[in-house]
């Protein structure tokens, strides 16, 4: 790891204050990173991109002491508020989330280990970047570095944890399994920049690759994740998470699914059903909300909707195993959302 | 691994291959030992089986014979660690603790290019990084194969594309540098500058047995290096391209009777081609070493588990007497097989020490652990078994090739011969294919969890076709009494007698069991010394540079001391891993207990009777008379009669007396080069579940009969079977070296990506030890590592067929392959 400047921001105020850049223009090939500055809260993934020597700033500004921003705060009109610094074993413990957004603190409690749960925050697990090896592998030039090839789309790459959708240009998944949930539940993002705050729903705020290949969001220079809202659930709102990982134990999603429902005189009013591990971007599934709409939630239905959810699927070489995995987890956490 | 590579040599030199063969097949029970001897009474047998006394005529002045554990009062019974409390508190040094004062740290250089010769290197603007004091260019690399070559002593020729070694795989070193801090040493090291002539690669195994292939050694002949590569290659065979063999001779004879006759004499055939992933060692402590190189001599604290060979590699390399190399390594981290030698990293760090004149700490990181410094190969197998209606086996044929990357010794292990003895028909042709990969390296069982692999499958599916239960075909094929005491004491605590015929489990997630058994040479290393002393002060002390691997050799070596003197495992203090010490055996090939166990015995006994010889005159009877019991040495006929231990040691005429014992042959001459009669068993029971939808697979419990002769330390026994387990485990379902063929880069040379079994994906294991007294050693005791990695992968396969009633032909068993197996089943079905 790089020799860096380090100083610790007292007030949001300060650190937007700093002249900062986003990780991802950091890693650009052609960028000079001695001259970036970039936000560190938690660490986690800062330090992994550091220790691989694809991320070298020459200045850090610690975020993880701002005030009043690891808070989880219900506010009954809204919803609720997760500040940017709560940390994912915060989110897994949190009696209020366990109640009513129970996919979330699922995603959380699946997270990782306990020990990075501790240690990672909120907002750095949505700013993540991806972890596909070409990626984080400083021999491979790629396109989200500014390279010219995506080196998991070549033929006869290792690409079998790879996207299976909107994968043409990369297929980088991203590594969001807290987003995976957000997404789902339609929270919104608060940003905080020198000119102020802006909102923006969390499904919007990522990314393709065909916007832009080089990030996985919107995040604008000397901008901070401040905020993030869920909204109120409906009454009769049932949810569900469930990640799909080679081990139980520390290891990354699969394929990985939150679904959200709520159900009225036995039928299926509103469905949201995200897939994580599947593209570039949490991706909603809407031909499997389709399919869901306006029926009874069965078995039946339940399977229908998990087939629809990779219809138009275009894996890779080595990652087609993913599309009946999907099929899968969609049908099973549709069937638990329908009874939490 | 280095030490069959030596006892193969010996082996070949004394043509005593034929002779081995046979004493495993039917050992002679009695035979002479050279010398004055004199005979003892001894236990002998399988305990519950056939155990009863035989008499051997032994050395004259090794101790009398142990009798069994039941009647012991320290050996086989459950020992808690002497250093379990220093290693969970983090106060035993490893050689990553070693702090010395004026210490550099080194980093190395390595290549990004799987293939390229070298034109130039530029360490300047490395060496003018602040905090650097010295850069070394490396001259030759240790690890990986040699090209064979009328001038290979000289290491200018060995390897070379020209001035500097040729580039043969990613990750390969060029250089090293030492800083005042590791900050500055990582960052000094990526300011090498090198040129490279960059040339095609392969990484790929069937893409390289291609006669087009890029030429790994330019279709230059290879042999064996040094260092740790490999578990141990045939000489001397001939090489097309980058494919070198076949081997068709193992140390146990090879070919037997005629195959071809064998499977026309068949009435079923059964066949299969199996696969088998690369798997990197990923111990806990990376390999590493301090290197303090001064005028009188050079001290290394090393990573390793042979002490006493690395000093030999050392003194070698930097042309300094034995007496001027000492290597230490007070607790080490983990090596399973690729911590032999001193690595190119510990020659990189000598360098690095000799030319500044100060210790040089050179630790290597995560990524280069899994790239560079040893691997278990991968494998393709084809094998095929002929039999009778019955069963009965009539011929054997494997063919195996595998990778080693730029190392040699890929083989499958020599189970298929010896496993089924009644089998009259065998032969085995096994071929090392060259890629531009890193070096393998012993590891955990070289070969043989991959030749169960394809075995005990194949064994299973014959004994279907048969129409015979999987363990009664065993029983009836299998000629090894202990083994078919494991299968029914395993059988009978697993619960076997439940299974369900394959793929009748109900549901989505099917429960299915399976087993398979292991077989794993008896290993001794003659050279094994170690010394006794007795201090006046009634303190007790062994020495020997036999290093703890990890798996509890401490301990083992305590209680030996204690049971002869009555004392407490607790009462001993326990030198090792220090080469001022006597040699001790490397701890490879799971032979470190067998080796060094009998000579601290017959230490311990002679300074033991030079103790009741000094203390006879003041209790009034011959040393003959008195025992030591319970902390006291006391009269035996008239046991109120006693003097504490402490009492009786200040009645010795010196301050210390002390003795020092090497290993000796096996009592019955039974020994042959490198091994001692027979081989170790076990069976293991595995039950899986299988996910049909998500092809996930969890092993939910394990049970393990095994054998290790007498064991010493149950509690440390069960612990090292455990962990054979859940290291096959972890090949069986997760672990993979994923490389990048079209750039010859290792994908996931970290512990994020490359997947080691954790917490969670551990099962419920059962150990049952069966004890067996082999007559052959003042303490009959044998190893068990090795023996307790072999079967798991082949155990969790069978088990998973039987779930699914599909079968598996590769690892590791991912979703991705359970759901392609089962499309695949569904397509047939359809067509029939």
């Amino acid at each position: 790891m790089n020799a860096f400047q380090w100083t610790d921001a007292t007030s949001v105020k300060q650190a937007t204050g700093q002249q900062t850049t986003p990780v991802a223009d950091a890693m650009l090939v052609n960028a000079k990173p001695e001259s970036a500055t970039i936000f560190k809260a938690g660490g986690v993934d800062v330090l992994d991109l550091m220790k691989e020597h694809v991320l070298a700033p020459g200045r850090i500004v610690g975020i993880g002491n701002l005030p009043k921003l690891n808070a989880i705060r219900a506010d009954g009109k809204e919803g609720t508020h997760l500040g940017a610094l709560v940390t994912i074993a915060q989110l897994e413990h949190d009696g209020g989330l366990q109640k009513s957004y129970r996919a979330l603190t699922e995603a959380a409690s699946h997270a990782a280990t306990p020990q990075v749960r501790n240690a990672a925050t909120l907002g750095g697990n949505i700013m993540q970047r991806p972890h596909c090896w070409y990626f984080r592998n400083e021999n491979f030039k790629c396109l989200k570095k500014g390279g010219t090839v995506c080196f998991a789309n070549q033929a006869g790459a290792e690409n079998k944890y790879h996207a299976i959708m909107g994968n043409q240009t990369c297929s980088a998944v991203h590594g969001s399994s807290i987003s995976t949930a957000l997404v789902a539940f339609g929270a919104q993002l608060e940003l905080t920049g020198p000119q102020g705050v802006r909102r923006v729903p969390l499904e919007q705020f990522f990314v393709t690759p065909e916007k832009d290949v080089q990030r996985e969001n919107s995040i604008q220079p000397n901008e901070l994740i401040t905020d993030v809202l869920l909204p109120a659930p409906a009454a009769g709102t049932g949810s569900w998470y469930i990640k799909f990982g080679e081990r139980e134990s520390y290891d990354w999603a699969l394929a990985d699914v939150a679904v959200v429902l709520e159900q009225r005189d036995g039928r299926c009013t509103k469905a949201s059903i995200v897939l994580g591990a599947a593209a570039p971007v949490p991706l909603r599934a809407t031909a499997a909300e389709a399919a869901l709409l306006g029926k009874p939630i069965t078995e039946e239905t339940a399977r229908a909707a998990g087939q629809a959810a990779t219809a138009g699927a275009t894996p890779l070489e080595q990652n087609a195993y993913k599309v009946p995995i999907f099929a899968a987890i969609v049908k099973r956490a549709i069937l638990k959302a329908r009874e939490a | 691994m280095a030490s069959y590579r030596k006892l193969k040599k010996s082996a070949k030199k004394e043509g005593k291959f034929a002779a081995l063969a046979a004493a495993l097949a039917a050992p002679a029970i009695g035979a002479a030992a050279p010398g004055a001897t004199r005979s003892l009474t001894m236990p002998h047998g399988i305990v519950g089986v056939n155990l009863k006394t035989i008499s051997r005529d032994v050395p004259a002045d090794e101790p009398p014979a142990l009798v069994t554990n039941d009647k012991l009062n320290v050996l086989g019974k459950p020992t808690r660690r002497l250093d379990a409390h220093l290693k969970v508190t983090g106060q035993a040094k490893y050689t990553y603790d070693v702090n010395l004062p004026g210490m550099l740290f080194g980093r190395m250089y390595r290549s990004p290019h799987p293939h390229a010769n070298v034109r130039s290197v530029d360490t300047s603007a490395a060496e003018r990084y602040p905090g650097v004091k010295a850069v070394y260019i490396i001259e030759t690399v240790v690890g990986s194969a040699v090209e064979r070559d009328p001038n290979h002593k000289n290491p200018k020729v060995v390897s070379t594309g020209g001035k500097f070694p040729k580039v043969r795989y990613a990750g390969q070193p060029i250089a090293a540098v030492a800083a005042t801090t590791q900050q500055a040493a990582d960052e000094a090291a990526r300011l090498i500058k090198v040129e490279y002539e960059v040339l095609p690669f392969v990484t790929d195994l069937d893409a390289a047995m291609k006669p087009d292939a890029p030429l790994v050694y330019g279709g230059k002949e290879v042999s064996m290096g040094e260092t740790g590569g490999g578990g141990g290659a045939a000489k001397g065979l001939t090489q097309k391209g980058n494919v070198r063999g076949p081997a068709t001779k193992s140390m146990f004879g090879g070919a037997r009777g005629d195959v071809e006759k064998g499977f026309k004499e068949a009435e079923i055939i059964v066949e299969g081609e199996f696969r088998t992933q690369v798997q990197t060692h990923a111990p806990l402590e990376t390999h590493g070493m301090v290197a303090d190189y001064r005028p009188d001599g050079l001290t290394v604290y090393l990573s390793t588990q042979d002490t006493a060979g690395a000093r030999s590699e050392l003194a070698e390399l930097f042309k300094l007497p034995k007496t001027e190399v000492r290597v230490i390594t007070e607790f080490m981290g983990g090596g399973f097989g690729a911590k032999y030698g001193a690595g190119n990293y510990g020659v990189a760090a000598t360098n690095l020490s000799k030319k500044t004149g100060v210790p040089v700490r050179l630790m290597l990181d995560r990524r280069e652990e899994h790239i560079a410094v040893g691997n278990r190969p991968n494998s393709v197998q084809t094998l095929r078994i002929g039999a009778k209606k019955d069963g009965t086996l009539t011929a054997m044929q494997l063919v195996s090739h595998g990778t080693a990357g730029v190392g040699l010794g890929a083989g499958v292990g020599w189970i298929a011969e010896t496993m089924y003895l009644t089998n009259p028909n065998f032969k085995g042709e096994q071929y090392d294919v060259l890629t531009n990969a890193g070096p393998g390296a012993a590891f955990r069982a070289p070969g043989a969890p991959q030749g169960a692999f394809a075995l005990e499958q194949l064994i299973d599916e014959l004994a279907e076709k048969v129409g015979v239960d999987a363990l009664a075909l065993r029983d009836k094929i299998d000629k090894s009494e202990m083994r078919r005491e494991q299968r029914r004491v395993g059988a009978e605590r697993f619960g076997w007698s439940k299974r369900q015929a394959p793929g009748a489990s109900p549901g989505v997630v099917k429960r299915g069991v399976g087993a398979a058994q292991s077989e794993w040479g008896r290993f001794i290393d003659m050279d094994s010394s170690c010394e006794v002393r007795l201090h006046q002060d009634g303190s007790v002390e062994i020495r020997s540079s036999v290093q703890d691997l990890g798996t509890g050799i401490r301990t083992v070596l305590a209680q030996v001391v204690a049971e002869e003197l009555g004392l407490q495992p607790t009462d001993v203090t326990v030198r090792i891993g220090d080469t001022n010490y006597p040699p001790g055996p490397g701890s490879g090939g799971s032979k470190t207990t067998g080796s060094i166990t009998p000579p601290a015995r017959t230490a311990t006994y002679k300074v033991g009777q030079e103790l009741l010889a000094a203390v006879a005159p003041a209790l009034g009877v011959a040393p003959s008379e008195l025992a030591f019991v319970g902390g006291k040495i006391v009269v035996k006929n008239n046991p109120g009669k006693s003097l504490s231990f402490r009492e009786a040691v200040q009645k010795l005429p010196s301050a210390q007396i002390s003795a020092t014992e090497k290993r000796k042959d096996d009592y019955g001459g039974f020994f042959r080069p490198g091994v001692s009669f027979g081989q170790s068993g076990g069976i293991q029971f595995v039950e899986v579940s299988v996910d049909t939808e998500t092809g996930y697979v969890k092993v939910e419990r394990v049970v393990g009969a095994h054998d290790c002769g007498r064991p010493i330390n149950p509690l440390a026994l069960e612990s090292q079977i455990n962990g054979g387990i859940l290291q096959g485990i972890s090949w069986a379902l997760y672990e993979n070296r994923h490389m990048d063929r079209n750039h010859g880069h290792m994908m996931n040379a970290n512990l994020d990506q490359y997947k080691i079994l954790g917490s969670r994906e551990v099962p419920q294991i059962d150990i049952i030890m069966v004890e067996e007294y082999t007559a052959t050693s003042s303490t009959d005791a044998l190893g068990i590592a090795e023996s307790a990695n072999v079967a798991t992968a082949a155990a969790v396969a069978n088990a998973v067929y039987n779930a699914i009633g599909v079968r598996i032909y590769e690892l590791p068993i991912t979703p991705e392959r359970v759901l392609n197996a089962l499309a695949k089943s569904k397509q047939k079905l359809g067509k029939i």
